[in-house]
């Protein structure tokens, strides 16, 4: 069973959501996620100063074996993107939950992180996708 | 138990308890469940350029070949000509098995080891297709074919892959380094260690294909991983493949197209047999008539120039006309850039474009292979 850190909220397309001491909101896929795709590629981000609604594809990812989409979890403004990962797309492989984060979001409304998952729904999906 | 996408229980090798011990992620691959990689299928990619990998290549089939009419079966069926390796014992040669409309049945490797025994390594996929086709074909001529279920075969590979696998196989091999590329030799025949070891590879790396009893090859492989020979698996093997520029039947090639138009021409042998008779094999008519009305495509490497993966069904714009097809695609590792292979119109420059989502990005057109001996080949222009 991969890591699902408790602290953080989730998706149902395996995107993690880390609410930061200023109230943005960092963004990344889950080590599952980054188990099923296999090794990346190519990562394209959004731009800083993008808007999103929610469940809007926003990002992709690239495997060896296939490309993904990112889903917006939360309506808001990107606000920084992991520049590292133009060079490093497999950071996503190896530190999913930090060094693998694709970009931060500053969320139109704080109070829209309630609706996201949390860490015992999202082990909940994940192991009924296993079967 | 693992079941394929119907529901029929899935294949194993017998290395498939040694898979799992490896931290295999395991996959259906053609209704066997065979190892997509230990880990990271670009660490076992490097693994293989640099030093040395080891892949299970158990689910392939394995044909010996014996009796006196081998020679003149093997004339009919195949598109090259093995007589023309006949004379040096345990020569291999690679080979298309066409239709008498010139498509190909499947792609092989042959060992002659003697006019009156050889060994045909089929692909997985066509197992039972090549085997239906082979038996049609033997009509009344003195071959015996038998299907080698009884065998189990490893693939080491990369730089220091042989170096290993002789220390690996200090009992079974001994003045290995007497066995030339492409060549196969049967060590300690008869005995309890028999193996049947050929110095060929899918890689584009030197390496050893090793056949062994079923029974014993779970022992072999682990003994190989003692020696630091690392697992590698089928994502792997598929980015190694495309970077030395090696076809895969169902991709590259197929049923309805020649080996003319698939990159293959090499393959094929239309000179004169021994008695200076044209040697008629199966598809040799439809090939000339082919080549008399002039082709109108060729198979070449594509290399994109801009971000993305190329893929197999993408289409190639030429002259602003979709005139191209990828027949494969992924990212090579070796060269950080995604490349593939594509049938074209046979007058495309070097340069093309790829429909990949919903941009055009532009790709150099590039003979193969990309990769030869671990070094990049064709120029890279930014």
């Amino acid at each position: 069973m991969s890591n699902i850190p408790p602290e953080l909220k989730y998706t149902a397309s395996h995107e993690w959501i880390r609410t930061e001491e200023d109230g943005s909101l960092t963004v990344g896929i889950t080590e599952h996620a980054q188990g099923l795709l296999g090794d990346m590629v190519f990562v394209e981000l959004p731009d800083i100063g993008d808007e999103f609604e929610a469940e809007q594809d926003c990002a992709v990812v690239e495997s060896v074996k296939a490309a993904s989409d990112i889903y917006c979890p939360i309506e808001g403004e990107i606000i920084a993107v992991n520049e590292d990962l133009e060079d490093s797309p497999e950071l996503i492989n190896v530190n999913s939950y930090h060094e693998g984060w694709l970009f931060r979001i500053q969320p139109l409304k704080a109070e829209h992180v309630d609706n996201l998952m949390n860490a015992e729904d999202y082990a909940e999906l994940v192991e009924s996708e296993a079967h | 138990m693992t079941t394929s996408i119907n529901n029929t229980p899935l294949k194993t090798t017998p290395l498939i308890h040694a898979h799992k011990k490896m931290g295999a992620k395991l996959v259906d691959f053609g209704g066997w469940n065979m190892p997509i990689h230990y880990g990271s299928q670009i660490e076992e990619h490097h693994q293989v350029r640099q030093d040395a990998g080891m892949f299970d290549v158990c689910h392939m089939t394995i044909v010996d070949l014996r009796g006196c009419d081998v020679m003149a079966y093997l004339a009919k069926l195949l598109a090259n000509d093995v007589t023309k390796i006949a004379q040096q014992s345990g020569k291999a040669l690679y080979s298309c098995m066409l239709n008498p409309q010139g498509g190909v049945i499947d792609d092989l490797i042959v060992y002659v080891m003697q006019a009156t025994w050889v060994r045909l390594i089929v692909n997985s996929a066509t197992r039972t297709k090549d085997l239906a086709w082979m038996r049609t074909q033997l009509g009344s001529m003195a071959v015996d074919l038998s299907e080698r279920d009884d065998l189990a075969m490893i693939a080491v590979q990369g730089p220091n892959a042989r170096q290993l696998a002789q220390q690996a196989l200090v009992n079974d091999m001994t003045q290995a380094d007497t066995l030339k590329p492409f060549n196969a030799q049967l060590f300690n025949e008869g005995q309890e260690n028999e193996r049947f070891i050929a110095r060929t590879g899918y890689t584009g790396e030197d390496g050893y294909e090793i056949i062994c009893a079923n029974e014993q090859v779970e022992d072999l492989w682990e003994q190989c991983a003692k020696v630091g020979i690392k697992p590698c698996g089928l994502g792997a093997r598929d980015t190694l493949r495309l970077e030395a520029g090696m076809n895969l039947y169902g991709n590259d090639m197929d049923d309805t197209h020649t080996p003319l138009e698939s990159g293959l021409s090499w393959t094929v042998d239309f000179s004169n047999d021994f008695n200076n008779k044209e040697r008629q094999f199966i598809g040799r008519a439809a090939l000339e008539q082919q080549l008399k009305e002039g082709l109108h495509s060729k198979f070449v490497g594509l290399i994109l120039n801009g971000k993305g993966i190329l893929r197999a069904h993408q289409k190639v714009i030429v002259e602003g006309t979709e005139a191209g097809e990828l027949t494969s695609g992924s990212f090579s590792p070796t060269m950080q850039k995604a490349i593939g292979f594509a049938r074209v119109p046979i007058n495309t420059g070097d340069q093309c474009l790829v429909a990949i989502r919903n941009k055009l990005v532009p790709a150099h057109v590039v003979s193969l292979p990309f990769v030869r001996h671990g070094k990049i080949l064709p120029p890279i222009i930014e």
